[in-house]
């Protein structure tokens, strides 16, 4: 037995405003009415979206995607602690922050649809594609960090994935390199508990994922990601940190998926509905609302009128994606390479030739 | 006899296999409760339990790397991919490992395990979803790559790959899991890895195909039959590597004409290699360049635009009167 312990840690955990909708004085991040009242806009955005997006897919309008609803909080409050000159670097899951970065949803729409234009989001910088390959996404964001600090830029790097990424090595990887170069940034694990029907307990034997940081030399936070002030300020304090060259922070948000995995998915086989339920309790937009109520910034009528609002901006943005923003039908030569070979532009002269003759395939 | 799909065939092979040799087990990601995203391990965790059906963290560099340990210490580890679009984070194991361990310890050590991965496109999945990448894998020399291209062979091969001695890459054509049903006999069959089929003869073109084209492939054969009269012999190739030259071989040298169709991409693809043969040992037999159908050799586009990407029967047809009129 080793005769002395090298080695002590405990991981703080953060939650400003409860379920009821009472705020933490001492731990108010103090953000003003009017910002206070976007923040729960952009989340009901988010929400109304994704309940649309389940909806096209169910009509065969929208390919397979993954819904986030119930996890407004987690994605919305650290993107309201961004600035532009920030580099958002997503998974999967982060519909609220891609929309508050100021990616339109008809791009999302594509993205799902199946067609490339979705990952192009015009007049928005430093905001990359959604990523599918799990954890992926995560030494990129390392990278990009490297790259701010490398040019003394004062901008940080935000980063998500979910806690099934946390048994790749990617993010193994990804860590271990932003806390040796001490780059900034700011890696947010969204932890639903579930890797679709995978719990947490058998994807991970450590307590908490914000222990994970402890074995790379960086502060580890978790916080009630259901909880969108506790995920604002402790996103604030790690991009503040980042940006003054004190490298990055794990911050880990305990949250819950309300929804299947993706549309393929049936959640029955594996989990009960009482937890759904226990969890649809801690529904996120209630306890922010339950706050702008308490303060007395929000009322019923407005909540219709907002509702009405988020109704026609999702649909017109639907027109957008159904009357399509399509390139022509052989963009799919034009991005190969920088450069036209010939071995490529042979094929697209066949596949054009092809099109023409009114064959469908290749 | 049972009639069955593809999914269903499969998950009848791993759990006779399973059954029979206490040293099968299974792993990979939602394989066990959830019974796999496609059902393909339907029932196996009921019936075999926890120990012996592995829901396993999410890492497929670690799903490999633990079968790789778990197969020199005398398990027969069947791991699956959720989808091949993954599968190139299990790379460092199949290449620096899987393909080799046999040789280094000159055959003292070996690595007798099977990564099942669904594979190839057609079916409107999303990013990554839809790629066939059997070259990549049938490049690496000592590691075997199997494509079944439907229930009854889907069955017989996967059985005899948990039995092999190697490696063996076993891709199953995703569009092709649903597709059709087929007579698959009650008792077990192993059929040979490396060994190609002669699934219908004939004497005028071979058309050699694998995977989700095959049934295509037979579409355009019965389409050309029809149309022109033309008697066309198909191999289904099963097994990408080690591939069967002979009967390959075998069959141009009656017909004299060749067609070649794969799902992949053309650049350096199967087509290719088995091009690469047919010139080595049969050349003065061809009346024709041997035809090859396969996709553009671009990224595959999103599922918005794969259609006009994917080879279809269309493709094939085009081919077989290309090579019939040259
Ligand atoms: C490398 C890789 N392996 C497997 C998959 C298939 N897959 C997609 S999402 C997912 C689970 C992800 O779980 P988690 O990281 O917790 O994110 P969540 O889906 O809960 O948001 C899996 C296994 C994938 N996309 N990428
Ligand atoms: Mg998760």
């Amino acid at each position: 037995m080793p005769a002395k312990q090298t080695y002590k840690f405990s991981i703080p955990h953060l939650r400003i405003l409860d379920q009821d909708g009472k705020v933490n004085k001492k731990l108010d991040p103090g953000l003003s009415d009017e910002v206070l009242i976007t923040l729960y806009r952009r989340m009901v955005l988010a929400r109304e979206a994704d309940q649309r997006m389940l909806r096209l897919q169910r009509q065969g309008r929208l390919g397979t995607f993954s819904p986030s609803t119930g996890q407004e909080a987690a994605a919305c409050g650290p993107a309201l602690a961004m600035e532009e000159s920030d580099w958002l670097v997503p998974a999967f899951r982060e519909l609220g922050a891609l929309l508050m970065r100021g990616v339109p949803l008809h791009r999302v729409l594509l993205f799902w649809g199946g067609f490339e234009e979705g990952n192009i989001f015009p007049g928005v910088e430093r905001t990359l594609p959604i990523a599918v390959i799990v954890a992926s996404q995560i030494p990129h964001a390392a990278g990009v960090a490297y790259t701010m600090k490398y040019r003394r830029e004062p901008s940080a790097v935000l980063c998500f994935f979910g806690d099934g990424a946390t048994s790749e090595g990617d993010f193994h990887e990804g860590l271990n390199f932003a806390s040796v170069w001490k780059a900034p940034v700011v890696f947010i694990c969204q932890n639903n508990q579930w890797a679709i029907s995978t719990p947490l307990e058998r994807q991970m034997n450590s307590e908490t994922v914000a222990q994970k940081a402890v074995a790379y030399g960086i502060p580890g936070i978790r916080v009630d990601g259901n909880d969108p002030l506790a995920m604002y300020a402790a996103t604030h304090e790690a991009l503040e940190r980042a940006r003054a060259g004190e490298g990055p922070t794990l911050i880990e948000a305990l949250t819950y998926r309300l929804m299947m995995h993706t549309t393929a998915d049936d959640p029955s086989k594996y989990r009960s509905d009482e937890e759904v339920q226990a969890w649809k309790d801690r529904d996120p937009l209630r306890r922010m609302r339950r706050l702008l109520d308490s303060r007395k910034l929000w009322s019923d009528t407005e909540e219709e009128a907002l509702l009405a609002q988020v109704k026609v901006q999702i649909d017109g943005e639907v027109k957008i994606y159904e009357q399509g923003v399509r390139a022509k039908p052989d963009v799919l030569f034009d991005h190969v390479w920088a450069e036209r070979y010939p071995e490529i532009e042979e094929q697209r002269a066949a596949f054009l030739a092809r099109q023409q003759g009114g064959e469908t395939h290749g | 006899m049972a009639r069955m799909n593809m999914v269903q065939a499969i998950n009848l092979a791993l759990h006779e296999e399973m059954k029979r040799d206490e040293n099968v087990i299974v792993m990979g990601q939602d394989v066990g409760v959830n019974e796999g995203v496609f059902r393909v391990t339907a029932g196996l965790y009921k019936e075999f339990g926890e120990r012996r059906v592995i829901d396993t963290p999410l890492a497929e560099s670690g799903i490999l790397g633990t079968a790789v340990g778990m197969a020199l210490a005398g398990l027969r580890p069947v791991a699956e991919m959720q989808f091949s679009g993954f599968s190139y984070l299990m790379m460092g194991h199949l290449e620096g490992h899987c393909s080799r361990y046999r040789s280094r310890t000159h055959g003292h050590l070996t690595v007798p395990l099977v990564v099942r991965m669904p594979y190839g496109g057609g079916v409107r999945a999303l990013e990554h979803h839809s790629e066939s990448r059997e070259a990549m894998f049938a490049h690496i020399p000592g590691i075997k790559v199997v494509i079944p291209s439907g229930p009854r062979n889907a069955r017989a091969l996967l059985t005899a790959a948990i039995r092999d001695a190697d490696t063996v890459v076993f891709m199953e054509p995703k569009r092709s899991y649903r597709a059709f049903r087929e007579e698959v006999p009650e008792e077990s069959e192993v059929w040979p890895i490396g060994k190609a089929r002669v699934v219908q003869e004939g004497t005028d073109l071979t058309l050699v195909s694998w995977g989700a084209m095959l049934r295509m492939a037979l579409e355009a054969a019965g389409e050309a039959h029809a149309r022109r009269g033309v008697s066309v012999e198909i191999i289904d190739l099963l097994s990408i590597s080690p591939m069967d030259t002979e009967t390959i071989l075998d069959s141009v040298k009656k017909t004299g004409r060749c067609v070649i169709a794969q799902e992949a991409p053309l650049r350096l693809g199967p087509a290719s290699e088995i091009i690469a043969r047919i010139n080595d040992k049969a050349l003065l037999y061809l009346e024709a360049p041997v035809g090859r159908v396969g996709s553009y050799d671009v990224v595959t586009p999103y599922f918005g635009r794969e259609q006009a990407y994917f080879p279809g029967v269309d493709s094939v047809r085009r081919a077989i009167d290309e090579t019939l009129d040259f």
